[in-house]
């Protein structure tokens, strides 16, 4: 196993005795300075993981928030250089909390992948999700990344059955991300009887740590999945509250960065007292 | 032919690259899913049934063979080599999609599925698996761009008819890309039960792989047709190229024959100088989307471009993954050809042979205006006629200034 702040902060958190909350903004939405003051707020707010969405013209995983989270983005102008910004700035306060870039392939092989690892990583980023490569391509980003001391986490979900599994747990690090449905980003859950099964099931195969997204959006739900599972992933419901913060020109207001703070925080009370009753 | 060691027909190889290119880029929900697919699509290949049934479905349904026509006064008008047209826009549904359509739905049936999804640009590869889907009495979905679906409207009333329900798709430019990423939300979320009926020779392998094979049958009649017409093989191909189905159907069987010059017509749209074109091969460069790396539009940062073409089956901003190998080891010529050209070649086709053609195969048509004069009269150009022009009548009468 590595050791890495991922690592490192999942295991504090299964020491602590609760969930890690992971949880999942877009780099540059709804503009740059906002999306900055966002990020450095997640910590405090109770995000122990953060997840930060790298703009992409085409988000095919995504549902209708998140995809409009990725416009707003590159509609305000932010480009790749500016997410690794966000990260070289936000490491000047946190030296701790892990930040992984989420997205698609494509911005990253235009940069050529074996370069970017190396930019990625020390501008502070700690791993990749990177949503259409699959284990069949570990060659081109996954195996780079790994050499380079980053974290790879790859996707579990409904379809991956225990032959595949292996496969696809072979070169993840960190943790492993437990798509809780068959869909895009955003859906509504599937039953967490049915997630606790999965999660179960995946153990069986990994010591790694798995995390459950996709379709978490209250406090009562991430304290019910975090039962199971070691971390718990929010994204859509937070991208959400960024919209609706917006004033009618689609600017960030006053309270877009506090909006997100206070559903952290209720997100992060339900991870915390997922294991007390 | 050249013996296999020689051969360039043999990809892609057994993870679906061509070269570089191919491959197969999506989300771990669906790699299960295109695995299944990948296995039974290879049982299929080497069941004479199967075999049996698309042959069958081809000449009694869609009417193949597709004539080889001599364009004898439009031959005379350009004063070079001999041009012969490909018929397939003669075909059930007016283009070369349905060849695709019966493999691919007779493939679902085999797999069990019992919902089948399709995004379409121009709305013949729409109208071509609604078609399929009514035949079979499978439901249909197809995804449309908004744009499309105002552009196209006749063959947006034709799918209705057909029975499937058609989602206009409002993200991005409302085109075709956008199509096919709301295609595959769609599949994503539907993987149990749902076929995703991709109609270009692209996304993740073995699409690029099967939809070449299905649409092959072009070039396999024109080369028995060629042989009894003129005795021999022509000297040029020209097909347009969207996403490239119907090009590398009439190109494939070819590839190996060295002597016979191969030239894709890519949507040159309002020039290359700035972004309103969907030339991918001539001013893109190599990328992933779509479960593919292939040639894309796009900017430094790797954001896809939309691209513009005045016809809406041309309006992508990528290309089938086996024509970006093809122009990288040099063996097709990729050419691209302005909205203007395309206009004046569709009015051109109409008046000197009185065929209406498409705009797609209008912006082939274009090239062969170029290419015909150049050469000696006793060379044969055969040009892939791939889709027929009554769906395209109201957009270019708008054009032309036409009241209607």
């Amino acid at each position: 196993m590595t050791d890495t702040r991922i690592d490192r902060r999942f295991k504090a958190c299964a020491d602590a005795g609760r969930p890690a909350l992971v949880t999942f903004i877009t780099a540059g939405d709804p503009d740059l300075q906002t999306s900055q003051a966002l990020l450095n707020a997640l910590p405090a707010a109770g995000a122990d993981v953060i997840e930060l969405g790298m703009p992409f013209s085409d988000p095919m995983a995504e549902g209708i928030p998140i995809q409009l989270g990725n416009q707003r983005a590159l509609a305000a102008g932010h480009t790749m250089d500016k997410t690794l910004d966000m990260v070289r700035e936000f490491r000047k306060q946190d030296q701790d909390t892990p930040i992984i870039l989420m997205g698609y392939y494509n911005p990253i092989y235009v940069r050529d992948p074996k370069v970017f690892v190396q930019v990625a990583k020390d501008a502070g980023v700690d791993g990749f999700i990177i949503v259409d490569i699959p284990a069949e391509a570990d060659d081109e980003l996954c195996i780079p990344a790994l050499e380079a001391g980053l974290n790879f986490i790859r996707l579990a979900t409904p379809t991956t059955d225990d032959k595949r599994l292996p496969a696809v747990l072979a070169n993840t690090s960190g943790f492993v991300y437990y798509v809780s449905v068959t869909g895009i980003t955003g859906a509504n859950i599937a039953d967490t009887g049915r997630v606790s099964t999965a999660v179960k099931r995946i153990k069986g195969h990994t010591d790694l740590p798995v995390a459950v997204g996709f379709g978490v959006k209250t406090a009562e739900q991430a304290a019910e999945i975090g039962k199971d599972a070691d971390g718990v992933v929010v994204g859509s419901v937070l991208v959400s509250a960024i919209r609706d913060s917006l004033d009618e020109a689609g600017k960030a207001t006053d309270k877009t960065v506090q909006a997100v703070v206070d559903l952290v925080s209720d997100l992060a009370s339900g991870c915390a007292r997922s294991r007390t009753a | 032919m050249n013996d296999m060691a020689n051969s360039i027909r043999t990809g892609p190889d057994d993870r679906g690259h061509f070269g570089i290119f191919g491959g197969r880029y999506v989300a771990e929900t669906l790699m299960p899913l295109i695995l299944d697919l990948e296995q039974h699509y290879k049982d299929a290949k080497n069941d004479p049934a199967f075999k049996a049934e698309i042959e069958s479905l081809n000449k009694h349904y869609t009417g193949r063979p597709s004539p080889l026509y001599f364009a004898e006064r439009l031959t005379k008008e350009l004063g070079g080599a001999k041009v012969y047209f490909k018929r397939d826009e003669l075909n059930h549904t007016g283009s070369h999609k349905i060849n695709n359509c019966i493999g691919q739905i007779l493939l679902a049936k085999r797999m069990g599925k019992t919902r089948i999804i399709a995004e379409t640009g121009a709305g013949q590869h729409g109208v071509a698996t609604a078609t399929v889907c009514a035949r079979f009495g499978l439901p249909c979905v197809v995804y449309m761009g908004k744009t499309d679906v105002e552009r196209q409207k006749p063959n947006v009333f034709r799918m209705k008819l057909l029975g499937a329900e058609i989602v206009p798709v409002t993200a991005g430019a409302g085109t075709l890309k956008d199509a096919m990423n709301e295609a595959l939300r769609d599949w994503v979320t539907n993987v149990e039960d749902t076929y995703y009926l991709i109609g270009t020779a692209a996304g993740p392998h073995p699409y690029p792989e099967m939809v070449r094979d299905f649409q092959s049958v072009i070039g396999k009649e024109l080369r028995e047709q060629m042989m009894e017409a003129e005795g021999r093989l022509p000297d040029a191909l020209v097909a347009a190229v969207g996403g490239g189905s119907n090009a590398i159907g009439l190109f494939h069987p070819f590839l190996d024959d060295k002597d016979v010059k191969i030239y894709g017509v890519e949507a040159g749209g309002r020039g290359l100088q700035g972004e309103e074109h969907c030339a991918s091969l001539t001013a893109g460069k190599p990328g992933v989307l779509h479960g593919n790396r292939t040639y894309l539009l796009q900017d430094d940062d790797g954001q896809i471009l939309e691209g513009h073409s005045i016809s809406a089956g041309l309006d992508y901003p990528g290309i089938g993954p086996e024509h970006s190998w093809l122009k990288e080891i040099g063996r097709v010529d990729y050419v691209p050809v302005m909205d203007d050209e395309a206009l004046e070649a569709f009015q051109m086709l109409t008046r000197v042979e009185g065929i209406i053609p498409a705009l797609e195969p209008a912006h082939a048509l274009a090239h062969v205006v170029k290419l015909a004069p150049q050469m000696d009269k006793d060379q044969i150009i055969v040009m892939n006629l791939c889709g027929r022009g009554d769906k395209d009548v109201f957009a270019v009468g708008q054009m032309l200034g036409f009241e209607m």
